[in-house]
């Protein structure tokens, strides 16, 4: 067990290694910092001072030591478009995003987990099948594309929803929430629905193809035929054995939905992470892309080696299979 | 001589198109009514894109074309709509129906290129590791096991970015198509790869394998003509459902501002430039290359679907 909790750690280290390596080749390569920091007065003597002052004169492997060891403090630098401290930015847009991305998943098992269990127990019935090819529509929309339809029917037609903006947000300590805020949650309401209807479609069809293998199995035909009521069967025997593919997939999802949150935050204008990352891009402000590509990369790999290990933990199979 | 090796490439021709009318695959297609659906869809949206400049009523590229007057006609079932304007026209006078034909025409030659060329990157990697092992394959799989740890959106933006800011300024327009194919096969050509790998591990250790190599056939001919058709059947269902996602990430770029650019626009550009209307009741301008981007991309998927059920041995 301990072999494998190392071998999977040194993994998670080696690939944000690896991501911190692209973070830092984007610095380096995308363009002369000095030349993108540097105003129209400076004169060349400045310049080299502020090139030998960055560093950049330094071997590649010493340059790239110092980032890693700058990044795993939380520094990132400062950004070129508006010289604020990188983690500083990024850390007043996080609690936007992490709302988004934990109510989308809250949502996506609240909506997800009934609809599989229906189409499920109802297989064959007309409303069903057209969940079934709903949902193929659902995984092929681009969440962009969900996001401007639910902003023309629900805010433009309809007028009962604020389509951009978070609403007024309640300060605690640093985090910064919507969601005690009637405004706030309802400005939540439309970005976290879009978020989720990709998520959606995956948990329903996937609680569907377990319960379906579930409801054939030995113990749910015994309950049948001990007479236990058909919804206790269904809600209390068979569902329960279908959630931990449930939970795996959702916890190891929470990372790609942090990640496809800032094309929603885009659409929706939702001051989080992403959208001051595709704002970043647009005006190549590398020092707030290389902080957010690591930040989100090792939420992502954090995650996923959490999943891996507790699975370790759960089953001990898998110490071996996974080597 | 030249007659004959005619003759019996043209009854290959015949024998072989007997043989797929024959075939499970076609037999499962004719069966199917979501695939039948989604080829026809694909294939009508396919020839309308490319049959676009003998059949859309405008270039919406010529300036000259283009009458101000023209601009924020309703689509023509509406009130104020006009002849030819059939869907409408956008702020400038273009006519939204040819901008769709011509933007379609962009998003799947991107789709298809990049499908294409991260086909060719992933299976000759793939084939090459698992064919070899060692130390190849060990480096390759970690290069991998890196881009699947990171959300693929985000290295397709990352590369699209830097590459277009390395590209020289007059070129960054005509470039970015070759921008996106690389940014696009850069985040997809991992999973062809892997599964290239796992089936040429599998393979390389069969019967035909081993009397190949006892011939001494040359290594590179084992994994062309031997190995490499017998990987095929689930790269297939990849390819295909990987077009689908090449069209929604390429539109994702060419939304979010790093794709395409506003004289060259895909269907991504197209609903980025009619989202900045979204509140002044000119619906049509974004509703319309919406509309056609899911009819696109939902006929490709409803092929993918089918073929993978269709392909997987387990379901027959």
């Amino acid at each position: 067990m301990i072999v494998f909790l190392i071998k999977r750690l040194a993994n998670a280290v080696l690939v944000m290694l690896a991501v911190a390596l692209m973070a830092f080749m984007i610095f380096r390569f995308a363009g002369d910092p000095v030349e993108l920091m540097a105003n129209e007065q400076m004169s060349q003597a400045d310049r080299l001072e502020l090139r030998e002052k960055l560093g950049l004169n330094d071997p590649f492997l010493t340059q790239y030591v110092r980032f890693v060891v700058n990044a795993a403090q939380g520094d990132f630098g400062i950004s070129y478009r508006n010289g604020q401290d990188v983690m500083t930015l990024i850390a007043e847009r996080f609690p936007a995003t992490m709302e988004l991305a934990l109510v989308a998943t809250v949502l996506s098992l609240l909506i997800g987990i009934p609809l599989g269990v229906l189409t499920a127990i109802h297989r064959g019935r007309w409303y069903s099948e057209g969940l079934q090819f709903v949902s193929i529509i659902g995984v092929s929309l681009p969440s962009f594309v969900v996001g401007i339809l639910l902003i023309l029917v629900f805010a433009v037609s309809l007028g009962l929803v604020p389509a951009f903006g978070r609403g007024d947000v309640v300060q605690i300590g640093w985090w910064s929430t919507g969601l005690l805020t009637a405004s706030g949650r309802a400005s939540l309401l439309l970005p976290s629905f879009a978020l989720a209807l990709y998520q959606i479609t995956l948990v329903m069809r996937l609680v569907r193809a377990e319960m379906m293998e579930v409801l054939r199995s030995d113990f749910v035909k015994f309950a049948r035929a001990r007479g236990v009521p058909r919804w206790r069967i269904n809600f209390r025997h068979a569902l329960r054995n279908c959630l931990m593919p449930v939970v795996t997939m959702t916890a190891m999802n929470v990372g790609s939905l942090i990640a496809f949150a800032l094309i929603t935050e885009t659409v929706f204008q939702w001051p989080g992470m992403g959208m001051l990352f595709i704002q970043a891009v647009t005006f190549l402000d590398i020092p707030v892309m290389a902080g957010y590509l690591c930040i989100v990369s090792f939420i992502f790999v954090t995650l996923n080696t959490l999943v891996d290990i507790a699975y370790a933990v759960i089953d001990p199979r898998l110490r071996d299979a996974t080597r | 001589m030249t007659d004959q090796a005619q003759e019996t490439t043209t009854t290959a021709k015949i024998g072989r198109l007997a043989r797929w009318r024959q075939s499970d695959l076609w037999w499962s297609f004719t069966r199917s009514p979501s695939a039948i659906a989604g080829a026809l869809i694909l294939l009508v949206l396919i020839a309308a894109a490319f049959a676009a400049p003998l059949i859309a009523p405008q270039n919406p590229f010529d300036p000259a074309q283009l009458d101000l007057w023209n601009s924020e006609l309703p689509p023509i079932w509406q009130a104020d709509g006009q002849w030819p304007y059939i869907l409408g026209t956008d702020t400038q006078g273009r006519d939204m129906l040819s901008a769709i034909l011509y933007g379609s025409r962009i998003s799947i030659l991107i789709g298809v290129c990049s499908v294409i060329l991260s086909l060719t990157v992933g299976l000759s990697l793939g084939l090459v590791a698992g064919y070899f092992g060692g130390i190849v394959d060990n480096i390759l799989m970690r290069i991998g096991d890196v881009l699947l740890s990171i959300p693929t959106i985000l290295i397709a933006i990352l590369v699209s970015a830097v590459a277009r800011q390395m590209l020289p300024p007059e070129l960054r327009d005509v470039g970015s198509g070759a921008v996106l194919v690389l940014a696009i096969t850069l985040s997809a050509w991992v999973q062809y790869a892997r599964t290239v790998r796992a089936q040429t591990i599998v393979e390389r250790g069969k019967e035909y394998v081993q009397a190949a190599r006892l011939l001494k056939t040359p290594a590179r001919r084992i994994m062309l003509n031997h190995i490499l058709p017998n990987t095929l059947t689930p790269i297939m269902v990849a390819a295909t459902l990987n077009f689908g996602m090449a069209i929604l990430t390429e539109a994702t770029l060419s939304f979010l501002g790093i794709g395409m650019p506003p004289s060259q626009p895909s269907l991504g550009t197209l609903i980025r430039l009619g989202n900045q209307f979204l509140f002044s009741g000119v619906w049509w301008i974004v509703l319309f290359p919406v509309l056609q981007l899911c009819l696109l991309v939902v006929s490709v998927n409803l092929l993918g679907d089918w073929l993978r059920d269709a392909l997987n041995p387990k379901l027959r």
